[in-house]
């Protein structure tokens, strides 16, 4: 609770969906080093938030944790009501939350298509599967013009396009992003904010984290401003794109 | 910068560095085909010991071959090179030896005979296998996240300790164990087999069928799959890593397991560091074959049995063995570093 309140508030009221995702003061330490200083963070039902600040501001870490990949400290990660901060990993993937990682982490020695397939590991309802391989390959037509490739010969965008379209797969209730837009030419950036949307508009929850904080900005409905493991500040997105300290601090305005 | 110089001198001239390796890779070139024109000769004019020879290391190629396997899949999973690999199967020789002689009294090709032999292949698999898995669980699981000495180190260890039971059960020296075929065998026409090659190739050939089932085609070969290249995004899209790797410890040791019990039957002498003499072949083949790659183990382990058969019988004979097995790790290591069917693949950044 102390990160919460030495956080200045930028925002007018929050949008009244239900709560998805609670994270109450989390901690997260690497060794002897604190990574995340006690976080604590809302996304609500149907939402894009996103976790913006400069590298190493902890915002991997932050959804690392929410994965189950490391443990943190101290605190809690609630889940659609659950606590699940002790959770196994492929216990917090059954609970409906899917993962696309910073680098991509796609399998390189897997085809396209296997790839995709290991994206819906846990699930067993063949025609749902089917039909999200569909969508997905209608989200990114690009993927389904490689779907025999071995996916370490994919473009750095295609392999990008790969991991989310992996990562929904699971057909997740909530879908952490991590870095999509990273190392990608400026028209694939485009492409993955928009599809961005689309999967929020087709009814999927979204925590997005970004370096790239003006497009972050520009489709999110919230936003937490990450500073050296900590809550610098946070509020609906329109109004953080306006306010001067972001601007100056991460748009480079 | 170099590899711009030497794209661009392609076009141009050889550099002397280029035009050694050239030399150097043509002599080997040579070395190979005259090798395997001296066999293909041998092939010609003594067809009949030549296939004789040739069924004899299509035994010893299975065994390899088993025993590697256990090898590359726990390197390709965790990059372990499990030294204590080529120890659990002589632990299963002598579990063998002891079930079928010592217990069970089990020497002569009867009906019941060959049925206590399944049971031993049961036996020595689970036993094998469980006993791999429990060091998993006990000692590498634990020492996943230090730096790869620590388990190595451990492994050497696991050797010891494996050894030492070894000489309990079996005694510090050579022990001979009947068997139940011997070294009858049967005449296909001039060449001569032995019943003990039938007996390896119909036990190994349906597992190394069943492994390639496991891995390709059901959901824990899939979780091997992307454990083995990615732990991390594995455990993302909800593989239990943790029991995939005990799993594939399991299934490396069961698969030694097997071949301790064929060994026995098929050779009928053991002792306490066989292991390490096997392992160390076994090894190499995987390396032949591209260490991670399971169908390169198998087509390692083949040519190095084949191979030693016929070093044996047409080339430099016996007391060579050894030398000729590690003369191919080393060309392999320094012409073809990720072995005959390992890719090194392109991961984008």
């Amino acid at each position: 609770m102390s990160a919460q309140s030495s956080t200045s508030q930028t925002g007018e009221a929050r949008g009244t969906g239900e709560i998805l995702l609670k994270i109450d003061d989390l901690q997260v330490y690497y060794g002897a080093i604190a990574a995340v200083k006690g976080i604590s963070l809302e996304v609500r039902q149907g939402e894009i938030v996103t976790l913006i600040g400069s590298n190493g501001a902890g915002k991997s870490t932050t959804l690392r944790t929410i994965s189950g990949l490391i443990k943190p400290r101290q605190g809690s990660v609630t889940f659609a009501g659950k606590n699940v901060t002790t959770m196994s990993g492929h216990g917090i993937v059954e609970a409906g939350i899917c993962h696309s990682p910073e680098g991509r982490r796609i399998f390189p020695r897997m085809t396209v298509d296997e790839n995709l397939d290991m994206g819906a590991f846990l699930r067993n309802d063949k025609d749902g599967i089917a039909e999200d391989r569909e969508h997905v390959l209608e989200l990114f037509p690009r993927l389904r013009e490689r779907i025999a490739q071995k996916a370490g010969t994919l473009s750095g965008g295609e392999q990008q396009m790969l991991a989310v379209a992996r990562a929904m797969m699971g057909r997740p209730k909530l879908l952490l992003l991590d870095e999509p837009s990273m190392g990608l030419a400026p028209v694939l950036v485009d492409l993955i904010f928009d599809t961005i949307q689309t999967i929020r508009d087709q009814g999927t929850t979204i925590l997005l984290v970004e370096q790239n904080a003006l497009a972050a900005l520009g489709i999110a409905d919230y936003a937490y401003v990450l500073e050296s493991g900590a809550l610098k500040l946070q509020g609906s997105a329109r109004r953080l794109a306006e306010d001067d300290e972001v601007t100056r601090a991460y748009l480079g305005g | 910068m170099s590899q711009a110089t030497a794209t661009v001198s392609v076009t141009a001239k050889r550099t002397p560095a280029e035009t050694r390796a050239l030399i150097i890779r043509g002599t080997s070139y040579v070395l190979l085909a005259v090798t395997a024109l001296w066999i293909l000769y041998k092939a010609f004019t003594q067809p009949a010991d030549f296939f004789t020879v040739g069924f004899l290391g299509l035994k010893f190629g299975a065994l390899y071959a088993l025993v590697a396997l256990g090898y590359t899949m726990v390197y390709g999973i965790i990059e372990l090179i499990n030294f204590s690999h080529g120890d659990l199967f002589m632990l299963a020789t002598v579990v063998s030896g002891l079930i079928m002689v010592s217990w069970l009294a089990r020497t002569d090709p009867t009906v019941t005979g060959f049925l206590v032999m399944i049971g031993a292949l049961l036996v020595a698999m689970v036993l094998a296998g469980s006993v791999n898995t429990l060091a998993e669980r006990v000692a590498y699981r634990r020492l996943r996240r230090a730096p790869k000495l620590a388990p190595l180190i451990t492994a050497v260890g696991l050797s010891f300790i494996y050894q030492s039971v070894g000489i309990q059960m079996n005694g510090s020296g050579q022990r001979n164990w009947s068997t139940l075929l011997g070294d009858r065998s049967f005449s296909l026409g001039p060449v001569k087999v032995q019943w003990s090659v039938i007996v390896v190739l119909t036990v190994t050939i349906p597992l190394l069928l069943a492994m390639t089932y496991l891995i390709n085609r059901t959901r824990q070969g899939k979780a091997m799959r992307a454990t083995a290249q990615d732990q991390d995004a594995a455990r993302l899209m909800g593989v239990d890593v943790d029991r995939t790797i005990a799993f594939t410890f399991a299934l490396g040791g069961a698969l030694a397991g097997a071949a301790g019990m064929l060994w026995l039957q098929s050779i009928g002498t053991t002792r306490y560091d066989l292991g390490f003499q096997l392992g160390l072949i076994a090894f190499t083949s995987a390396v032949l074959g591209g260490i991670g790659n399971l169908n390169g183990a198998v087509l390692g382990g083949f040519l190095i049995g084949i191979i030693q058969a016929l070093n044996e019988a047409f080339l430099l004979g016996n007391a060579w063995s050894q030398t000729v097995v590690f003369t191919i790790l080393i060309m392999v290591m320094v012409f073809k570093p990720e072995g005959l069917l390992g890719k090194p693949t392109t991961e984008k950044v």
